[in-house]
């Protein structure tokens, strides 16, 4: 039972939210029969007050005046009118003896456990808005009338609870004399207590809507209804209980709170009008929605194109709250200038640093706080300008939390300068050296005489495809390429240049193509958590043929680009290209039947930027850690999280070398801490790190040797 | 001849397969046929021609099932009045006296050579018939000669007849798109989600004779790079009021989890029930198999094939233009030619033809109706005798 009412208390957070309960703190001599509490059950001194027969919900205990015990200081979220104290103990008073008459005699011990059950039905009663309804029509709010089948069912439901825990043959009787009991005590409502029902609805409401939570008003109706609904159950001294369960939930918000961190938020979903239209309040590029949206990605942002451009150009003069470099990097997003996800994120960071070197706090504000502000406004004009990749994201997760770090007591410009070398070192070492440590993996991978075909342009492929030419292994290259962005032919550009022997085709030749390749190389925009590969569009064509061909399919991505997100297919979050660009065919006037095709209703143009790879198709991915398979991307998700903070803050055998005892150095710039059994982070090969314990060792693919006081352990990797 | 000129120029295997049926049925009507052994001067005739036809394009293969449609149909005709005349003959023979054992064996001899050819032409390739095969064409001219007296009519009624009957087959391949958009409503249901890729006559006409049904379905086109006939698909559709997407090529993956069927065009369908289909068609039938999407295949009957494949992806194929993908010269600046190392650092591969395994196809739609793919070899036994399936040989080895 404990298990299960913790459960909910999990599942519905509103409860707390709606501010009935959790403002009044548990007196300590309250009663709690069933304690649910391990950390704060307070003693069994009041076990049982009959004289207690209040709502334990609705009614805030000091208010009643039969409780002397019970006099709480209200919060102000407690906006909660009570209802005119005289009718209501009266009602109750009536309605708890009848009831108590009814099931008479209950076993003392049924009676305590039945107490039990009534938190757990509060819980129930309030955590589900649904639950609400479980009001006997005594209580009902006039205003607000139920249908009468809701009610009389939930009379029976209410019941069973009760003889789960009280005896069957007691709780028939109960639910028929409470069916009888209703109609009278409907009548003896007075007026006061109905006016005082409605304001407290209206309180609710007002309530709710001031915390500015999105709980429709409906929950805090049905909480309150609940509430009421729970003050004829027969159950005495509920109030202390229901306080304690109340604390309890407090008590277990926190872990709760620590739970959801690690949930990602639910993306922007832009068939949600009312938050668009805040959206809009709020961005400095106004977008014209496009016209002709497929039905299937309203929920994606789609604008005309070309319409922000020039717009934001004339006002770049006029925007002082955006840093220029911030606004400058926009622009070249929205122009297509910068694309690919590690440009992108350094661009962006790069930016960043600029805008913070410029920073100054303004009085009577603090650094870490308004330096987030400025941040999450220039990440927003950002988003306007292209949405976010998931590279950009992580990096502004971590720029966001290196803020939050800093402490008070540094200067500004300590400050400052912490912050432009915590960007430093993650561009450095996220992603540059991430990068160096890939092609070190991959380029083991590639074989001579190999064919190596690549998709689209990714950078991580094209620095493999280098390394290994300037190695000296013979291979050839197979490019293949889709419209309409046309990345490959940039690629094949470079790598013709230097000297590669490269084969170009298009996505549908891919099947022709595919009979003569050894290898697929692929980049990735993210890896998420279930293994699916978030790249551009087409790579998941690419991945499926491949692996019907029975060839392997290696997924280069560097670890900061891992999202600890799932997702199934590419349609729940992509991003929305220029439908434009698709109706044209560059070098091909011939093709031109779909010029003015924004006329017509019945025709739209998809032009998706990126699908999801299953993670059935993919051999291998390529990260900065090594070469894992696509099952062990959630541990690396979690891991890097955790590696972060430590390898920032206290392990750093870079900033403070020696620290760390147990950490094992890399010829190839691998640390290995054996204590984590995890690569954790990097040296740089041209700076070693001075105080080492440990020799420079040489590793495998598939495990590392480690020598510890003379004796060789094998980890695996 | 003028066969060479017009390969090039006509696309599409519909228009070519009427073009070679009514070239087939120009050489029929000016040949002259012998009085003996007519049905052999016509089949060697056409042969004549459909060698230097199929050598022509040997990717195009209508031109081929047209020549052996046409050959089946003398070989038929030919039977039906040969059957007709010992008929007749058995009917006097039977009228006139029944003991006469000269004539009896005569016509008895006569009637087990027809019945060995009507097995050989009429039944399904089966190992008993190959086990019992009597050279037709040594029981026909036997048969022929034996019934000296009706010779010229019979000539005469043979070309006559085998002109009527190519007659009919230009007609099957005119009205095919009709016949199988005839079947539309059955395989489309109200609010379905379509994907096809590239254009294809006989899908549009499938999907218009829906359209005209009442269904409301949504369609995806593919844009089918590099024709990009997508683009033109999608335009027709649009006119007809359908509700119509276009995506590239590479949200194909992306796309067909949302999508119910896939109806494609094909090229050419093989015994085996293997679809060479425009270049793309192969990602499409894996996408639609991982998710479970059926495959549909349209087809009409000029498009199957009596061949089975062999490495089609490379023998039935065909490389276009690199110009469709990269310009000209594009690449010139960072191609050094001064070097002359050997063989070029840049190719660019565009072929134009794709192949679909059987087991990656749900269904066919022909004329005839709706088949499995493992029942195609069947259907084509019906419109091709076996005898026939050396045409292509040798015309290959001619090449």
């Amino acid at each position: 039972m404990d298990s299960r009412r913790s459960s909910r208390a999990v599942i519905d957070p509103k409860v707390r939210q709606v501010g009935f309960f959790t403002s009044a703190p548990l007196p300590p001599d309250r009663t709690q029969s069933d304690p649910p509490d391990p950390i704060r059950s307070p003693p069994l001194a009041d076990a049982s007050s009959p004289g207690n027969s209040l709502s334990p919900v609705m009614i805030p205990p000091p208010r009643h005046p039969s409780d002397s015990l019970l006099r709480l200081p209200h919060s102000p979220s407690d906006a909660f009118p009570p209802p005119s104290p005289t009718t209501t103990t009266t009602s109750l008073g009536d309605f708890s003896d009848d009831v108590t008459a009814a099931s008479s005699p209950p076993p003392a011990a049924a009676r305590v456990r039945g107490r039990g059950s009534s938190v757990k039905q509060q819980g129930a009663a309030s955590s589900f808005p649904g639950g609400g309804f479980e009001v006997p029509p005594s209580v009902k709010a006039p205003s607000s009338v139920p249908a009468s089948g809701l009610t009389t069912v939930s009379v029976v439901k209410l019941p069973p609870g009760i003889s789960e825990n009280a005896g069957g043959s007691v709780s028939v009787e109960v639910q028929s004399d409470r069916a009888l009991n209703s109609k009278p005590l409907k009548e003896k409502t007075s007026k006061a207590e109905r006016r005082a029902i409605q304001e407290a609805q209206r309180a609710a409401k007002a309530a709710a809507k001031a915390e500015g939570i999105k709980t429709p008003a409906v929950t805090a109706l049905a909480n309150a209804k609940s509430a009421k609904s729970t003050k004829p159950s027969p159950q005495r001294n509920d109030s202390a209980v229901v306080v304690a369960a109340s604390e309890k939930k407090g008590g277990d918000r926190s872990v709760e709170k620590d739970r959801k961190k690690d949930v990602p938020h639910p993306r922007m979903q832009y068939d949600d009008k009312s938050r668009v239209q805040k959206l809009k309040k709020r961005s400095v590029v106004k977008p014209t929605e496009a016209r002709n949206r497929v039905e299937l990605f309203r929920h994606l942002p789609q604008y005309e194109h070309g319409t922000q451009l020039p717009v934001l150009q004339s006002k770049f003069f006029q925007l002082d709250t955006l840093h220029p470099a911030v606004y400058k990097v926009g622009l070249q997003y929205l122009s297509g200038d910068i694309c690919g996800g590690n440009a992108r994120c350094i661009a962006m960071l790069q930016a960043f640093q600029e805008a913070i070197r410029d920073y100054s706090t303004p009085p009577a504000k603090t650094l870490s706080r308004d330096l987030t502000a400025k941040i999450s406004s220039y990440v927003s004009f950002l988003i306007d300008c292209r949405p976010l990749s998931v590279s950009m994201g992580n990096a502004i997760r971590f720029l966001k939390s290196q803020i939050a770090k800093i402490p008070i007591s540094l200067s500004e410009s300590e400050a400052k300068a912490t912050l432009h070398s915590d960007i430093e070192r993650f561009i450095n070492e996220k992603i540059i050296l991430a990068d160096r440590v890939i092609v070190k993996h991959a380029v083991t991978k590639i074989r001579d005489g190999d064919v190596l075909l690549t998709y689209g342009s990714s950078s991580a492929v094209e620095m493999i495809l280098q390394h290994a030419h300037e190695l000296g292994k013979q291979f050839r290259v197979v490019i293949v390429d889709s419209r309409p962005k046309h990345e490959g032919k940039l690629l094949l550009r470079r790598l013709v240049r230097k000297g590669l022997s490269c084969t170009y085709t298009h996505i549908n030749a891919i099947s022709y193509i595919m009979h003569e390749v050894t290898r697929v190389f692929l980049g990735a925009s993210s890896v998420l958590s279930n293994g699916t590969v978030y790249s551009r569009v087409g790579t998941a064509c690419v991945a499926m043929v491949a692996y019907g061909f029975h060839i392997p399919v290696l997924v280069c991505c560097e670890a900061y680009k891992f999202h600890e997100r799932v997702q199934l297919d590419s349609i729940c979050s992509n991003e929305l290209g220029d439908p434009d660009s698709i109706s044209k065919v560059p070098g091909r006037e011939d093709i031109n039947h779909l010029d003015g095709w924004d006329k017509s209703e019945n025709l739209q143009l998809l032009n998706l930027i990126y699908d999801a790879t299953p993670s059935d198709y993919v051999s291998l991915i390529i990260t900065d850690y090594g070469m894992i398979p696509p099952t062990s991307v959630p541990v690396i998700v979690r891991e890097y999280g955790r590696g972060q903070l430590w390898i920032y803050e206290e392990c750093d055998p870079l900033a403070s070398p020696g620290r760390c005892s147990d950490a094992v150095f890399f010829v190839d710039g691998l640390i290995f801490y054996p204590s984590q059994h995890l690569v954790l982070s990097f040296w740089f090969p041209d700076r070693p790190p001075s105080g080492l314990n440990n020799d420079l060792l040489e590793r495998s693919d598939n495990f590392v040797t480690v020598a510890e006081n003379g004796n060789f352990t094998n980890f695996e990797l | 001849m003028v066969a060479h000129g017009r390969q090039c120029k006509i696309e599409g295997s519909q228009a070519t397969a009427r073009q070679t049926a009514e070239l087939l049925r120009s050489v029929i009507s000016q040949q002259r046929v012998p009085y003996t052994n007519q049905a052999g001067a016509l089949i060697d005739a056409v042969k004549a021609v459909g060698e230097q036809l199929i050598a022509a394009n040997p990717v195009e293969l209508a031109v081929g099932n047209i020549v052996r449609r046409v050959l089946h149909i003398i070989r038929e005709e030919d039977l039906s009045l040969t059957t007709a005349a010992i008929g007749e003959l058995n009917l006097s023979a039977v009228s006139d006296d029944e003991n006469d054992d000269d004539r009896d064996g005569n016509t008895t001899l006569s009637a087990a050579a027809v019945a060995a050819a009507a097995r050989s032409t009429l039944r399904p390739p089966s190992l008993q018939t190959l086990l019992e095969d009597t050279p037709v064409s040594a029981a026909v001219p036997q048969t022929s000669s034996s019934g000296a007296a009706d010779k010229s009519s019979r000539s005469r009624k043979l070309k006559h007849d085998v002109i009527e009957a190519v007659n009919e087959l230009i007609q099957d391949i005119v009205t095919c798109h009709e016949q199988i958009a005839e079947q539309a409503v059955e395989h489309i249901h109200q609010n379905e989600v379509i994907l096809t890729l590239g254009s294809s006559r006989t899908v549009s006409e499938f999907l218009f004779a829906a359209k005209e049904k009442k269904r409301s379905f949504r369609v995806f086109v593919a844009e089918g790079a590099p024709r990009y006939q997508g683009h033109l698909l999608a335009k027709e559709l649009v006119a007809r009021g359908l509700q119509t997407t276009l995506i590239t090529d590479s949200a194909v993956f992306a796309m067909i989890s949302r999508v119910n069927m896939v109806i494609v065009g094909a090229h050419a369908v093989m015994a085996n029930g293997g679809v060479i289909a425009p270049v793309g068609m192969n990602l499409v039938a894996l996408a639609a198999q991982k998710h479970a999407v059926p495959f549909v295949v349209l087809a009409g009957s000029h498009k199957l094939c009596p061949l089975y494949p062999h490495n089609p992806e490379v023998l039935l194929n065909e490389l276009r233009s690199p110009s469709e993908l990269l310009d000209f010269g594009e690449f010139s600046d960072c191609m050094d030619f001064g070097s002359g190392s050997g063989s070029p650092l840049l190719h660019v591969v565009n072929p134009a033809f794709d192949y679909v395994p059987p087991k990656l196809v749900s269904l066919f739609i022909t004329d005839a109706g709706g088949h499995n793919p493992s029942y195609m070899y069947r259907l084509i036994a019906d419109y091709y005798s076996a005898d026939d399936l050396v045409v292509q040989r040798r015309a290959i080895a001619g090449n």
